[in-house]
């Protein structure tokens, strides 16, 4: 099957290093293609006249959302520590961070 | 008496408050029932019935929900259960606390017992991205269920749950229940907490429920709802009894049909089925409208930059130090994060993942994820204004009926594609139902076709009242698969 080679090219290894995620050659491969094509197709959008229109983050708007500054109680630390993949004396353990 | 697989919870909660069942045999009933069936299907990730047994031995009948279990997608938290949005790279955590949601069920007597299958992270349309396995649509084994909430709409579909709940980003609770052929709500944006759901994209997510019948929804949508301290963006709203409306007639409501949701292209066995629902809805009472939603074609572009880019943000907390799995290889703090990610991520997470970073990326930012902010408020507006001019807006809930495992894994726009007609509903932030409006024949199998009423927002009570007319005025959900039975 032929497929049409999309227009947008997409730096994978790039974008792959701003989000912290490690990619193997054959992701890059196969993502660079893929998101090209998704970005063609959002391309449609810049047909639209959008001078003047507000964006919307929310559908719903709320404004100023606070709660009561009351005391609560909270997840004890030896819940949260339990769920972590490593860690001691009621800590997170990460390998060293500074030499 | 013992239990009957495809129950509604209305009709269950008779037979356990006249003490023709007590909740353990109704459990004992679904456990031999998931036995039976489930190994073919695939709903569950894991379920634990013993529990459940003991807390139903106490159940409060007298509350709404009491004694009745209920099913719960892997990606909302329920307190000492396993929770990984079917992702490896939650491997291993356990919930430590109740959603809001599912508190709340809880409170209004309801069990929940099992966690049902999705697409990791709710990115994906046929629940073939579960790290754990695919599940199967209880219609035709070879064909997926929908997705993102796809074990949760197969669940319900095949008599091993009564109701679950699903979450819909763009279309993850109605798309299944479409093609599963079950009744799926999703809130309107606010109705229902989202704490405790793991977010995939913050300004759309809702949580709802998957039922047998259009009542059920609105009894568990009573349970649900509600403004939540934990979750700013649930709203303070006059109670309400989402049910109340059921059983009335449709004289005077007006129907919108938008044009843009019927064009070529369409499984000719979807078309007719809702084009007869529709009359059926005139039968009724209803009065039909000719609408436009004139930017129903950038829905889908606009959605996978907002979706994707909100998706970027809230996965960045997955990064192998507070919880869930963490890679042995690492050698230092960004070798962690990088290859507990490669490791804990599926494919399709990781390619959201790199489309959210480059529309939020410097020099892109305006011309992606701002652009597509300013689309949104178009496609709101269309709604807006169509809602001035009717009740309830009608549609398919998906161009095609279930298609083949493995059909679209290789073409992600193929995939999304597929969405087309639930999307623009989470942009907009509105309500919308999907319920069983016949069947397409594909392949010599009749599969199931969703019937999709959208509502103003806020507007649940009307939408409900519809389904329920156009359910009770056909036979559509009472026909069971019968493959698996």
């Amino acid at each position: 099957m032929f497929t049409e080679v999309p227009h947008h090219t997409i730096d994978v290894p790039y974008l792959a290093r701003l989000a912290r995620l490690e990619v193997t050659p054959e992701e890059i491969e196969i993502f660079g293609p893929q998101l090209g094509r998704i970005l063609d197709h959002v391309e449609q959008m810049n047909k639209l006249d959008i001078s003047g229109i507000e964006p919307t983050a929310h559908a719903i708007t709320v404004f100023d959302v606070i709660r009561g500054d009351s005391v609560t109680e909270s997840l004890t630390k030896k819940t949260i520590l339990e769920n972590a993949p490593h860690n001691a004396n009621g800590l997170f353990v990460v390998p060293k961070v500074l030499d | 008496m013992s239990f009957i697989p495809f129950q509604s919870i209305a009709a269950t909660r008779r037979l356990l408050r006249s003490k023709e069942i007590s909740p353990v045999e109704l459990l004992e009933g679904l456990e031999q029932r998931i036995a039976s069936v489930d190994s073919s299907i695939g709903a569950y990730i894991a379920r634990d019935l013993e529990t459940a047994k003991k807390e139903a031995a106490t159940a409060d009948l007298s509350k709404p929900l009491g004694g009745i279990p209920i099913g719960i997608k892997d990606a909302i938290s329920v307190s000492e259960q396993p929770l990984q949005s079917a992702s490896r790279i939650l491997d291993g955590y356990t919930a430590p606390y109740d959603a809001t949601a599912v508190a709340h069920l809880r409170a209004a007597g309801a069990i929940p017992f099992g966690r049902m299958n999705m697409d990791e992270f709710a990115m994906g349309s046929s629940t073939e991205n579960s790290a754990f396995h695919p599940t199967r649509n209880p219609w035709d084994l070879n064909r997926i269920p929908g997705g993102s909430s796809g074990g949760s709409a197969a669940a319900v579909a095949s008599g091993t749950a009564l109701a679950t709940l699903g979450s819909d980003t763009g279309g993850s609770i109605r798309q299944p229940a479409a093609l599963c052929g079950c009744v799926g709500l999703k809130p309107t944006y606010g109705r229902v907490s989202r704490y405790g759901l793991i977010a995939f994209a913050s300004s759309l997510d809702q949580i709802g429920p998957l039922t047998s019948t259009v009542e059920d929804s609105g009894i568990l949508l009573n349970a649900m709802a509600g403004k939540d301290p934990h979750d700013s963006t649930s709203l303070e709203l006059p109670d309400e009894d989402f049910t109340a409306e059921i059983g009335r007639d449709l004289k005077g409501l007006r129907i919108g049909v938008p044009k843009e949701y019927f064009v070529d292209g369409m499984e000719p066995g979807v078309r007719s089925s809702v084009d007869a629902a529709i009359k059926q809805l005139v039968s009724l009472g209803a009065e039909p409208v000719e609408i436009s939603l004139p930017h129903t074609e950038y829905a889908v572009a606009v959605y996978y930059i907002i979706a994707t880019a909100e998706a970027s943000a809230n996965l960045a907390r997955f990064d192998g130090v507070r919880y869930g799995r963490r890679s042995p290889e690492a050698k230092d703090l960004l070798s962690l994060y990088e290859k507990t990610r490669a490791e804990g991520f599926g494919r399709e997470v990781k390619r959201r993942i790199i489309l959210g970073t480059y529309v939020l990326s410097s020099g892109y930012y305006d011309a992606y994820y701002l652009r597509a902010q300013k689309v949104r408020t178009l496609i709101r507006r269309d709604f807006d204004q169509a809602f001035t001019k009717v009740d309830a807006i009608v549609s398919p809930t998906s161009p095609e009926t279930a298609f083949r495992l493995g059909e679209k894994t290789d073409d992600p726009l193929k995939m999304y594609l597929a969405d087309i007609f639930t999307i623009a509903t989470n942009l907009a932030g509105i309500c919308g139902l999907s319920l069983p409006c016949g069947f397409s024949n594909r392949d010599g199998v009749d599969l199931p076709v969703g019937l999709q009423l959208l509502g103003r927002p806020f507007g649940e009570s009307r939408l409900l009242r519809i389904g329920h007319a156009y359910e009770q005025s056909t036979d559509w959900h009472k026909r069971k698969p019968g493959q698996i039975s």
